[in-house]
């Protein structure tokens, strides 16, 4: 059923899609940063560096997501052989790559003034490292493999192992003793950001989540472009 | 609806995610004594042996504790259960305070001296601007 999807009018659409997307995440990352760098106020203990977390936990959030979203896809695909799935995994992989490089980096960067260390092997920052690890595995799999079907199931396989991690990189404040402060955002409990702070952080995760779609749609279209060049008129 | 090879498929897959589960699960579990990145002084006097190891505590920096000479710095860190006293040599990081989260590397002396080698302040989950802490800081 939906293999039967007519890539040309998928091209079709996502072509008039983007500009709007692109116009709007423009104009919400730059609410966003005037938010995050000028009107919320500093912190009472780590003033400006606070800063950086509304770059860190939007990126962070970000690759969590889309990571999530490959596995549950994979699932999908190795059950039920959907090559469109597939070419939509491979199109998700790159922007939750940056991202989750973008999280370590200013981690590390917010890590130094705060804690007094670039780096610490505690699980939350080690589970973290080892998600980029799966992006990197899952990317570099599509690029050694040459035959597309075999990419697909080894691609396939290496997103639904990662996913296992997911639970281990949201749970592993709670769970062990980390360096890493526990969440501060809770949907069931109470949240400890003051409201002055949460608009710039909703605004930032919204243009990073925008930024995604952007880059997803035009990677997207890439790999339809790609089949439409073979000749084939369906997937 | 869907054919037989389909559901085994399903069926297949879903048995193998759930053993990959369940084997990491079990090695996490047996592994719980390296995941945790420091252990609390609690810990630390139900240790069954001292070990001349490199060893992290952690806690909070007990209020009024922090003492200053030209040479080191000494405070106790405590769980509100059982305290320990760390001595440190060098200069401690801005967010390093009494009444805050810290995280002390070193090495054990006895069960109540640490003698460290670097020290991290732990940042906990509240933000909030200074004036909203000034007013909690009233109320309270």
């Amino acid at each position: 059923m939906l293999n039967n999807i007519n890539p040309t009018k998928i091209f079709f659409i996502i072509n008039r899609l983007q500009k709007y997307i692109l116009i709007l995440f423009l104009v919400v990352l730059v609410i966003g940063l005037l938010e995050a760098l000028v009107f919320s106020p500093e912190d009472y203990k780590q003033s400006d560096s606070v800063r950086i977390m509304y770059v860190h936990v939007p990126a962070a959030w970000i690759s969590l997501g889309i990571f999530s979203i490959i596995s549950i896809l994979s699932f999908v695909i190795l059950i039920f052989k959907n090559k469109n799935f597939s070419l939509i995994t491979k199109s998700l992989a790159p922007s939750g790559f940056v991202f989750n490089i973008i999280a370590l980096v200013t981690g590390s960067i917010w890590g130094k003034p705060t804690w007094g260390t670039w780096w610490a092997w505690d699980a939350r920052i080690t589970s973290m490292l080892l998600l980029a690890v799966f992006y990197l595995m899952f990317i570099l799999s599509w690029r050694i493999i040459d035959q597309n079907d075999k990419a697909i199931k080894v691609s396939s396989i290496i997103a639904i192992l990662g996913l296992i991690n997911v639970p281990i990189i949201k749970f592993s404040v709670d769970w062990w003793s980390t360096l890493h402060q526990p969440s501060s955002v809770n949907l069931l409990e109470e949240t400890t950001i003051h409201s002055s702070m949460l608009l710039p952080l909703s605004l930032m995760t919204a243009a990073f989540a925008l930024f995604s779609v952007l880059i997803f749609l035009m990677k997207y279209n890439t790999e339809l472009i790609k089949i439409k060049n073979k000749g084939l008129d369906r997937l | 609806m869907y054919g037989k090879k389909v559901k085994l498929r399903a069926l297949f897959i879903l048995l193998i995610f759930l053993s990959v589960v369940l084997t990491s699960f079990l090695i996490f579990k047996s592994l719980e004594e390296n995941v945790v990145y420091f252990k609390s002084p609690t810990e630390v006097k139900n240790l069954a042996e001292l070990e001349n190891k490199k060893i992290r505590v952690g806690g909070m920096v007990k209020k009024n504790s922090i003492k200053t000479n030209d040479l080191e710095i000494s405070f106790i860190i405590t769980d509100f259960q059982n305290e320990l006293i760390v001595s440190f040599k060098g200069s401690v990081p801005n967010l390093f305070e009494e009444g805050k989260g810290v995280v002390a590397e070193g090495f054990l002396e006895d069960r109540n001296y640490l003698k460290a080698t670097k020290i991290l302040a732990k940042h906990d989950e509240n933000y909030m601007p200074p004036e909203v802490e000034e007013a909690l800081k009233e109320n309270n």
